[in-house]
């Protein structure tokens, strides 16, 4: 069994730089046309979180108050919640086709290619990545158009923090469905993660005065800080106490960056003698 | 050079305690068609994968044209091309796409690349059917851009995991026409697994497998000459009876399988008169031939080749 530094260094050597780049471009590339060509995830991944922002977003404008004050608006508040719910679902199900690829499918050649497993890895996450900002794209025209206030620099920090949460999230689904082999499991068991991991990142409302267990499953959940981030970059939170900081946010995230990617490395290189 | 080397390889999964592979060891020159032949669990699979690396074996070692593939394992990659039993080809891609994808894992680029895929899909008959999406050619036709695919980067051998299954009789055929002509042209090395007799038989040389152990190898040929008679398979309503009837009468080795009672002779033609007349009330129907591939299976293990659960019309 090879282990991941063996792969990351040692034996990796063997094959050039170059090639070990274009194994990877290759296989993002594959993700995209598969994704282009795919009609049916190009709507199914946008607009359920639109329809989800405009209903449930007027809906609860009019109960929705910050703190003691008011003015703020529930839509812009809903917003990046709703951002962050379009990356989570189409980082972590791109995931899902390495299950069927795996036991029958494109997957075995590439096994079997000279290229290290991590290549594997790094086409996938970045494939799956890409894929999550091309899916939020017309959203954040959208937001625009309804009104809420792009500035440039306000672009360049939402483009680093959602590309850190896309990377966190595909390396978890990537980790899921490598280590499983049905994809009715991986539906069962990310559906049991990932909603409740929206549900307690404050997406919806605030997370404040919480029961001290809720509030830790808060606290060690990777979207708090992906939430957070968004909001402070999109409006002044102002009111709400208990958001982390723009500084814990960027360090938890890439904290969870790089212990999810490890992983990810780990699961691939574990031997498949299976 | 010896294409493979195999030696002292052994197999358990973990967490079991069965060795699916008992220490094989095995020769394969090269510019040749090898066949392991083997019911269902006999280990052709796992062999399989150990031989495309993607399994690490146990214990023992495998040299592809002497480099060792659990070591050197990129640098073995290189000379292997794989064709898997269940498709390996995105049927959301073109041929093309596939081909260009599987070229890029492997290093080739640019103009080195394009070229070799015009000969790839001229050599396997796929040029009209180049920019097709392959989820929408035919079950022979996507076994040939498999091997299109597992021939992409020139490799010096080609191992195939069981590779008629799903095909038709008629493109069973015309794959073994490509193998043979794949050999004579490009001189590649091919083995192959696979669990039915008569694909066995056009290999140019065979071992059998049977529970984890090579149990014969040589050609077809070769195999059958070791059993030097003839084969004649009686039917009776009292197996156990005739067999030690026989044995009295002519010693030898008769054995039951299947409820029949499978006997080796060297004139056996001359035997089916006297049987019928020695054992009248014990001989139902006498079926006389030459010797087959399954005959040496069940001579070297007792029990028949379909006894594993496999299908016989498979």
């Amino acid at each position: 069994m090879r282990s991941v530094p063996d792969v990351l260094s040692g034996a990796a050597g063997q094959i050039k730089m170059s090639n070990q780049l274009l194994g990877i471009a290759t296989l993002w590339q594959r993700e995209m046309v598969r994704f282009y060509r795919d009609k049916s995830r190009v709507i199914g991944g946008l607009v359920p979180p639109v329809i989800f922002w405009v209903f449930i977003g007027s809906g609860f404008s009019g109960s929705f108050r910050v703190g003691t004050g008011d003015g703020m608006n529930y839509m812009v508040y809903f917003f990046p919640g709703i951002i962050t719910l379009i990356f989570l679902f189409t980082s972590v199900f791109s995931n899902m086709s390495i299950i069927e690829d795996k036991v029958q499918g494109f997957m075995q050649s590439v096994l079997v290619a000279p290229v290290p497993r991590y290549v594997i890895v790094v086409g996938k996450v970045f494939g799956s990545t890409t894929l999550a900002f091309i899916q939020a794209l017309p959203f954040l025209v959208i937001g625009y158009f309804a009104g809420i206030n792009f500035r440039a620099e306000m672009l360049f920090e939402m483009v680093i923090i959602l590309f850190s949460i896309a990377f966190v999230l595909s390396s978890i689904g990537f980790i899921v469905a490598w280590v499983l082999d049905s994809s009715q499991g991986f539906h069962a068991i990310m559906n049991m993660f990932l909603m409740p991991m929206w549900l307690l990142s404050g997406a919806l409302f605030p997370l404040e005065n919480l029961p001290v267990w809720l509030e830790w499953m808060v606290k060690v959940n990777p979207l708090t800080y992906a939430v957070a981030a968004l909001q402070r970059v999109i409006f002044d939170p102002g009111l709400i106490t208990t958001l982390p900081t723009m500084r814990q946010c960027y360090i938890v995230i890439f904290v969870y960056c790089a212990v999810c990617f490890l992983g990810a490395l780990f699961v691939a290189n574990r031997g498949n003698n299976r | 050079m010896d294409a493979v080397r195999i030696s002292g390889l052994r197999h358990s999964y973990p967490k079991t305690d069965t060795e699916v592979l008992k220490g094989i060891s095995l020769s394969v020159p090269e510019r040749l068609i090898f066949g392991f032949l083997g019911p269902n669990g006999s280990g052709k699979t796992t062999l399989f994968k150990i031989l495309s690396t993607l399994f690490v074996s146990t214990s023992g070692s495998v040299e592809v044209f002497g480099i060792n593939t659990s070591r050197n394992p990129y640098e073995a990659r290189k000379l292997i091309g794989t064709v898997f039993q269940f498709p390996s080809i995105d049927l959301k891609l073109t041929v093309d796409e596939n081909l260009r994808h599987h070229g890029h894992l492997y290093g080739m680029r640019g103009e080195e690349l394009n070229s070799r895929i015009d000969e790839q899909v001229e050599r396997f008959g796929l040029l009209e059917k180049r920019a097709e999406f392959t989820g929408k050619l035919s079950g022979g036709q996507r076994r040939r851009v498999e091997l299109a695919k597992g021939m992409i980067h020139s490799p010096k051998l080609l191992i195939m995991d069981e590779p008629s299954t799903g095909l038709d009789p008629s493109a069973r055929l015309s794959l073994w026409e490509t193998l043979c002509e794949l050999k004579e042209s490009s001189g590649v090395t091919i083995l192959l697994t696979t669990h039915l007799i008569t694909e066995a038989e056009k290999c140019d040389r065979l071992a059998i497998l049977n529970k984890g152990e090579i149990i014969a190898s040589g050609s077809p040929k070769k195999l059958k000459g070791e059993i030097g008679g003839d084969i004649l398979t009686v039917s009776s309503h009292s197996p156990l009876e005739f067999i030690s009837r026989y044995k009295e009468k002519y010693g030898g080795n008769p054995v039951q399988l299947n409820g029949k009672v499978r006997v080796e002779h060297e004139n056996g033609y001359r035997l089916v008169p006297e049987l019928v007349d020695a054992f009248p009330d014990l001989v139902d129907s006498i079926t006389y031939g030459k010797p087959t591939l399954e005959d040496i299976f069940a001579l070297r293990t007792g029990r028949s080749f379909w006894s594993g659960g496999a299908d016989k019309n498979e």
